[in-house]
């Protein structure tokens, strides 16, 4: 019933409007903190040039967020739409984090987003700054349970199959918040969020500063950007809790992936800096190492060893093996739910009935698998390792490039010499997309390197789908394509419009185009 | 805390509860986009008009967003089998979706009278497209949609998009837009004047009639010409939820059963007509608060009719109806739906506390003059 294609472009259409959802999510993320903050400074100092900066970057903040709330929607159907037989493998536990997050996160952004815009007027000054502290806590519940949520595909802890519901089932809502890996990626992504936010209003502000316009607003965003985006970088690199990325296998094989590790290697493992992974060989080519850092970067310590992909494959055959007798249990057992035996063999192996299930995509039996179909499931329990290498990389590189890019803003506006150093301005307007490469980067990592499962170790993807025809999917998507387009560049176009009018847009006659030309319209 | 068994008739109510919400609080939005064009003749009357929801719609709209989510979490086997089954019913109601967020807010922005007036039409869509695909999916599964379950419990759906498209769905399509239209009337009724408010209450007084007497056709067609389903097996509310153990028959008018068992029942599409002529007759009379109130009553008694009628079935199946999720066998595991009665119980009394405040402190007719004042700040 289920074909490859229908796997194949569910996944792709899955991938495509997440990547695109996360076009805006981080600038959202940040902005919403920069606003705050930008409008504490006015409450605190009563300066009019700091209420000026809130309503501005608060425009383009709108412009994003309408795109944000577009494109989540999505996200929200599309787990019912493409992945039923997921969403009711794993409701039980995955749409909790869901549900709490729209009462709490979905409802406090969205509507005093509305107060933001609409409350300059209405609102005391304290109000309305309470308003826009509430919308940024907002944006950040809402990472923090997506990111439970997706935290437990990576990891799934806290639940047990049942086989009367044929589902995963809430054991411990304790474990299942308080998971290792959801709070790394938790801290990661909102921090990359906030790096999001910070190059964006640098570089914007740099920009401004390199034509020498509106320089008073250009510097007070450039410094406040500057402040908060270091503090930004320097946590998406360094914080995150050391066991999240060595937790659990499926992060372990990533992990392997990633660093293209063939083998297990000895305390402390090194770090492949560049090289040419080849998968048939299994080996690197030209692989440059740094001894050490490798441990640092992934159990931060030097006496914890990173799995090597041969040895991972190895108890990959293991467990698919012991899987194949819990599936003939577990057939057993829906015929008669009391059978002893069936009963006994099933919970001795259950643990790996989503290995079994992993050759669900070469026989529908199961139980029958031939050993060269066994071979060809281990042989996919891997992510593919050039993909992972490479992406991993320039997450990096944009990560480093990013560190000197707000050093570098840091070190000169404290001088207060920023506004002349033009290479450095240059560079913050040329780095503003380095961000967005490095998320959507670090989301293919971390999705991709989760493959073949949709929950790891659990439920393979190729069974997650919806019972759809393909046709049904070839529309879609080519809705998608139709509506994202079109969409995406009235948004640019909106975007490109207001940044260069720059605060002008505010009409308060206080800015560049409205001194100089007198401003017709918009 | 709680049993099984009351734990699921809870999470029945809170799923009728944020149904009712949604309706209750964006189906006012959706029924002055679908008025946009029509009501506003000039573009400071459609801003007007959108402003008078330009700082809440977005709230609104969450309550859609949440019942997915709680669907989800909750109802994991309904929200599977619905959203996969209409497959692409739901992907036209994104797309409509889509305009709203983007409409309300870049529409203004621009003064060009062609981009301006792009963005209506598109806001038009986004208002009517999503109450059709609802209405039309609420009328689908009164009939019971063509799924079954195999017995890994993968729903699997047979029939197709213009299947939905059959008299008795398309009829009650006539009843959910008169009821949003009219609504939305009632909303702007009494929060913008003069002529737009005059227009407003021609249009109460029209889709008031039409949601009357479709109202009443829908009532006659569910008593004399349609199937209804009943359980015919045992129950135990208490067991675990796996929707095949048990046996359903499905004949015509055993929708009706509820309200022999509950006479009480009855209210809800009592109160639904009596409601839609006192929403008139408070308009007339320009008690437009009172109206508008009384208009959210009589969404509320349609939702609770239909919901009422079909209790315990969440959603019949019409080819197998032995594989239809009722409260009984499709929610959460207990342990799920307690901890999420308790965020409910939580979130949701916050929520609408803020929201009434927000609603408050945003009070007031919308004027011409506001917008013309307010250029660069109004949508
Ligand atoms: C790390 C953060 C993050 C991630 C991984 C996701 N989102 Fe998102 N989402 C947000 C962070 C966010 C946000 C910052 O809160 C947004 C973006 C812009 C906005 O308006 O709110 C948002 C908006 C947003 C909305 C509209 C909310 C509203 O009406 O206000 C929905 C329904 C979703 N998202 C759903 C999802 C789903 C189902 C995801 C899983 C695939 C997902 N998002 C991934
Ligand atoms: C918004 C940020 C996200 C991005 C950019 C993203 C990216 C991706 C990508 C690139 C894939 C395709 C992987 C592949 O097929 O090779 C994917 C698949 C998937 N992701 Fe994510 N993801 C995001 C968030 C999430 C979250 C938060 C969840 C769950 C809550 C999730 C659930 C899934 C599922 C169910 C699939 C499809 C199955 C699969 O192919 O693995 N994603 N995502
Ligand atoms: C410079 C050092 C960096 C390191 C060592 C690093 C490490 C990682 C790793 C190991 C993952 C995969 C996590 C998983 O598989 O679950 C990841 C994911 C991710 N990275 Fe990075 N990253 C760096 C920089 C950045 C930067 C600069 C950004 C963006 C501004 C970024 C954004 C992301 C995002 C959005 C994800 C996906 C969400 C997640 O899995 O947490 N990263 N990163």
């Amino acid at each position: 019933m289920i074909t490859n294609e229908v796997v194949e472009l569910s996944r792709l259409q899955f991938a495509l409007t997440a990547l695109y959802h996360f076009l805006f999510v981080p600038l959202t993320l940040g902005l919403s903190f920069l606003l705050a903050i930008m409008e504490s400074v006015y409450v605190m100092s009563g300066r009019q040039i700091y209420k000026d900066m809130t309503r501005f970057w608060g425009k383009l903040f709108g412009i994003n967020f309408a795109m944000g709330v577009t494109t989540g929607i999505t996200m929200e159907f599309q787990f019912g739409t493409n992945w039923a037989y997921y969403s009711h493998y794993v409701g039980d536990i995955f749409g909790l984090p869901l549900a709490i997050e729209g009462m709490m996160a979905f409802f406090l952004e969205s509507t005093f987003v509305g107060v933001f815009f609409f409350g300059w007027d209405k609102l005391t000054k304290l109000q309305h700054l309470t308003t826009t502290w509430l919308l940024a806590l907002g944006t950040s519940l809402s990472a923090l349970w997506i990111l439970i949520a997706n935290g437990w595909m990576q990891h799934p802890v806290g639940a047990e199959f049942n086989y009367d519901t044929m589902r995963m089932e809430l054991t411990s809502f304790a474990d299942l918040f308080f998971n290792p890996v959801a709070q790394v990626k938790f801290v990661h992504t909102v921090a990359a969020g906030y790096v999001t936010g910070s190059m964006f209003v640098l570089g914007i502000s740099a920009y401004y500063l390199l034509n020498n316009k509106d320089v008073a607003f250009a510097r007070r965003s450039f410094r406040i950007a500057s402040g908060f985006g270091l503090a930004a970088v320097l946590s998406v690199i360094v914080l995150g809790d050391e066991s999240g990325y060595t937790t659990g296998e499926v992060q372990r094989a990533k992990l392997a992936a990633i660093e293209a590790e063939w083998e297990t290697e000895p305390t402390p493992a090194s770090f492949t800096l560049f090289g040419f992974p080849d998968e048939d060989t299994m080996t690197t080519h030209y692989a440059i190492k740094i001894p050490y850092v490798m441990g640092l970067i992934a159990t931060r310590s030097i006496d914890q060893k990173v799995d090597g992909i041969k040895e991972i494959r190895e108890r990959k055959h293991r467990r698919i093996n012991s899987g194949m007798i819990a599936y003939e249990n577990l057939q057993k057992l829906r015929q008669d739910k009391n059978d002893p035996i069936a009963k006994a063999a099933f919970e001795a192996h259950k643990d790996d009935l989503g290995h079994g299930l992993l050759l669900k995509k070469y026989t529908e039996k199961v139980v029958d698998a031939t050993p060269e179909q066994i071979d060809a499931a281990v042989h996919d329990a891997i992510p593919r390792v050039a993909p992972m290498f490479w992406t991993f990389r320039g997450m990096v590189l944009c990560g480093f490039t990013m560190l000197f890019i707000f050093v570098a803003s840091f070190y000169f506006n404290a001088k207060r010499t920023a506004h002349k150093q033009r290479w450095l301005l240059k560079m913050a307007f040329y780095g503003i997309p380095l961000p967005w490469i490095a998320s959507e980067l670090g989301w293919v990592v971390a999705e991709y390197g989760r493959q073949p499962w949709t929950i790891a170790n659990i439920l393979p993807t190729h069974l997650s789908t919806s019972s759809v025809e393909p046709g049904q999917l070839y529309l879609s998507l080519a809705g998608f394509f139709v509506f994202y387009t079109v969409l995406l560049v009235i948004e640019m176009f909106l975007m490109l419009k207001y940044v260069r009018l720059g605060p002008s847009s505010l009409h308060t006659g206080r800015y560049h185009h409205e001194q100089e030309e007198g401003l017709s319209h918009v | 805390m709680f049993d099984y068994e009351t734990l699921r008739v809870i999470w029945w109510a809170i799923l009728a509860f944020l149904v009712c919400g949604f309706t209750v609080m964006d189906g006012f939005d959706l029924g002055i986009g679908m008025l946009l064009p029509f009501l506003g003749k000039t573009d400071d009357e459609r801003r007007v008009m959108l402003n008078t929801v330009g700082p809440t719609w977005e709230g609104n709209q969450t309550w859609l967003v949440t019942l997915g989510g709680i669907t989800f979490g909750a109802w994991s086997l309904v929200y599977a089998t619905v959203f996969s089954g209409l497959y692409t019913g739901m992907l036209v109601l994104l797309f409509g979706l889509f305009l709203r967020p983007v409409g309300f807010d870049y529409r203004s922005k621009l003064p060009d009278p062609r981009w301006r007036s792009s963005w209506d039409w598109a806001l038009f869509l986004g208002g009517l497209v999503p109450s059709v695909v609802l209405s039309l999916a609420v009328g689908n599964v009164i009939l019971g949609l063509p799924f079954q379950l195999d017995t890994d419990l993968r729903s699997i759906y047979t029939g197709d998009f213009w299947d939905l498209f059959n008299p008795f769905s398309l009829l009650c399509v006539v009843v959910g837009v008169s009821l949003l239209c009219l609504h939305g009337a009632v909303f702007l009724h009494w929060r913008t004047e003069s002529e737009l408010a005059e227009r407003a209450r021609r249009v109460i007084v029209w889709s008031g009639i039409i949601f009357a007497i479709s109202f009443i056709a829908a009532g006659f067609w569910l008593t004399y010409g349609q199937d209804g389903y009943l359980i015919t097996s045992v129950i135990d509310p208490n067991s675990s939820a796996n929707p095949l153990a048990k046996t359903v028959t499905k004949s015509t008018g055993l929708w009706l059963n509820n309200y022999s068992v509950y006479p009480a029942l009855m209210s809800a599409p009592l109160m639904a007509l009596v409601g839609v002529l006192l929403t008139i007759f408070c308009s007339i009379k320009r008690y437009v608060g009172t109206a508008f109130i009384i208009s959210s009553l009589v969404v509320i008694s349609v939702l609770m009719t239909a919901g009422g009628s079909m209790f315990p079935f969440i959603l019949p199946s019409s080819i197998h109806p032995a594989s239809s999720l009722t409260v009984w066998d499709a929610s959460a595991s207990r342990y799920t739906l307690q901890l999420l009665f308790f965020a409910t119980v939580v979130f949701m009394p916050i929520v609408m506390a803020y929201t009434t405040w927000v609603y408050r402190v945003m009070r007031g007719k919308v004027t011409v003059e506001d917008i013309q004042n307010n250029q660069h700040i109004m949508y």
